[in-house]
């Protein structure tokens, strides 16, 4: 803003002060979390104030978790469900995008209508057929169930088609006098130039569906195709009891996966869910 | 666009092109009718309906659903409780997110770090941070009422099973899990006022800060500050995980929310086309929010 050149660490003194207790405020929940779990359980029950274990008990803690779950499966189902998912939501929207924006063909406005429309209707409304549906078909406990309503993603088609739209229409010329045919097009001109968009999109997927709850819920019971969102559920209700050490552990095992993935590749995230904002 | 269409009328699209448009919109629209719009009109239908899972045959009963629901004292404390949820987590969370883009857009110290600290809660699991909340929040044994005993607070309260507390310590969650991503938008939104305006404010005297918070940034965010609005607030509205695993709408229905209560009547006890009908009056107000995104929107193009 009207930040004109560097100034003295004294006079930014009181924006480090403010932004630091905020921050400290957010932090809590993780920095009390990370300490429950490395405290053995009769220390986290005396609510000490202090942060770091007079006992350090956190190899106690974490291998109860691994122990008792089956913590690699529900994150292997996290990842088996999240790349599933965007594997088919690239799969139909990047060229249903790229006909939306480049071609001419029977219906395109309607189906850009409907696109729009689409973009209208959160995910819970469709919930209760889909629901029915796939318990009749005996779906009820499979990837399948857990991702297949979100193969179709219209925010994606909308976003690629914007993202295709932008792109010189010389480039699909060009293409075609140089004899390429349509679906060609597609694979060598518009793939390799969609990665800025499917980047963003990529994250802004899988930071919804690796978080999501709803769903899983719904289609999900029992450990099998338990994704860490349920995983984290069970646990509590299940195993831990009051076990609030081991579930700490649990907790801080099944974030950090995607806490990690943020950490590294920070401003991509912060970009890519600032450019697909606009879908709540 | 109309302009390009009459120009080039459909009808003298190559053969060619316009098969591969249907071909390559073809995936996209049989998924689109399967799992998106044939099972959203199903949902319309089965509000209309007794339709009960598990039980055999159901009648059409017009809007009987919705007069039970009107009548039903449950559904209006969730209704109410989701506006005050809605009603505090999207004002606070906005003024929040604001405040901290300012903050850390006013100079170049430690920005990336706080960036990624506020915006930490987006990109972690809702339903283990709601767990470390619990710890957080627990009565007896959770830091936060440690340090109230410690300053002299004789009973904290109970935060998660008080009726008086529970919908406040959720919101305070809901605007913790928001913040960071009002933030982000807020920065994309800072960053497109053109820097001279500051200069210009100051030349014309506005020295402080203050000054030119309200003579330049204020009016110029004011756009981005309605859609961020309503994005929080269509976001807030569809607050399930936290309820789900803390409170399931307890104690006493002092936390209960318009999806929890939709999960609960159709996927606890199956009463799908009453369900349904609570999926409707949600579809209403998320709607309603989206028209008002759309103004929003189209006030930051006329200002853009």
């Amino acid at each position: 803003m009207a930040a004109s050149g560097r100034r003295s660490l004294l006079a930014d003194l009181p924006r480090l002060a403010l932004l630091a207790l905020l921050g400290l405020a957010v932090l809590m929940p993780y920095i009390w979390m990370l300490s429950a779990s490395m405290k053995p359980l009769d220390e986290v029950f005396r609510a000490s104030l202090s942060l770091w274990p007079q006992n350090f008990h956190a190899v106690e803690n974490y291998s109860r978790v691994f122990s008792q779950v089956p913590v690699f499966g529900y994150l292997w189902n996290g990842v088996v469900v999240c790349a599933g998912i965007l594997f088919f939501q690239l799969l139909f929207a990047v060229p249903a995008g790229y006909a939306l924006a480049k071609l001419r063909f029977p219906g395109r406005d309607v189906a850009f209508g409907l696109v729009m429309f689409g973009l209208l209707v959160p995910p819970h409304v469709p919930a209760l057929p889909l629901y029915v549906a796939f318990s009749q078909l005996g779906w009820l406990n499979t990837y399948a169930a857990l991702i297949l309503p979100f193969t179709i993603s219209v925010f994606a088609i909308f976003l690629f088609r914007q993202f295709f739209k932008a792109l010189p229409d010389d480039l699909v010329h060009a293409a075609r006098l140089d004899g390429m045919g349509e679906l060609e097009i597609v694979w060598r001109i518009i793939l390799p130039n969609a990665w800025p968009a499917a980047t963003a999109f990529s994250i802004f997927s899988v930071v919804a569906h690796w978080n999501d709850l709803f769903w899983p819920l719904i289609v999900i019971e029992g450990q099998a195709r338990a994704t860490p969102a349920l995983g984290v559920l069970y646990f509590r209700s299940d195993e831990a009891g009051d076990d609030f050490a081991a579930l700490m552990a649990a907790a801080v095992i099944m974030t950090l996966p995607l806490v990690l993935a943020f950490l590294f590749a920070q401003r991509r995230f912060v970009e890519g869910i600032a450019t697909t904002g606009l879908k709540g | 666009m109309s302009e390009a269409v009459l120009a080039r009328p459909i009808a003298r699209a190559p053969v060619g092109e316009a098969l591969a448009g249907l071909l390559l919109s073809l995936p996209a629209g049989l998924a689109f009718l399967l799992m998106l719009a044939l099972p959203t009109f199903a949902t319309i239908l089965l509000a209309f309906t007794d339709y009960e899972l598990g039980m055999p045959g159901w009648n059409w009963i017009g809007f009987e659903n919705f007069v039970e629901l009107a009548e039903d004292r449950g559904f209006a404390v969730s209704l109410r409780n989701t506006i005050i949820y809605v009603g505090l987590v999207a004002p606070i969370s906005i003024a929040l997110g604001l405040g901290a883009a300012l903050l850390i857009e006013a100079g170049i110290r430690g920005r990336a770090l706080f960036r990624a600290v506020f915006f930490l809660p987006v990109v972690s699991l809702t339903v283990a941070m709601a767990a470390a909340w619990q710890y957080l929040l627990h009565p007896t044994i959770g830091p936060l009422n440690a340090v109230l005993r410690q300053i002299g607070v004789e009973s904290p309260p109970f935060w998660l099973s008080s009726s008086d507390w529970v919908l406040l310590s959720l919101s305070a969650i809901g605007i913790w899990e928001n913040l960071g991503y009002n933030m982000v938008l807020f920065m994309a939104g800072l960053t497109a006022i053109p820097r001279e305006l500051y200069q210009a404010a100051e030349v014309d005297g506005a020295k402080a800060g203050l000054d030119r918070f309200s003579l330049v940034t204020w009016p110029l965010l004011g756009p981005t500050t309605l859609f961020v609005l309503t994005i929080t607030m269509i976001r807030s509205v569809r607050v399930f995980d936290t309820v789900a695993v803390l409170t399931q709408g307890g104690p006493n229905r002092a936390s209960e929310v318009l999806l929890y209560t939709m999960y609960k009547e159709g996927f606890t006890f199956l009463r799908l086309g009453y369900s349904a009908a609570i999926t409707l009056v949600f579809l209403a107000i998320v709607l309603v929010l989206v028209w008002l995104q759309t103004k929003a929107l189209d006030r930051r193009v006329h200002y853009g």
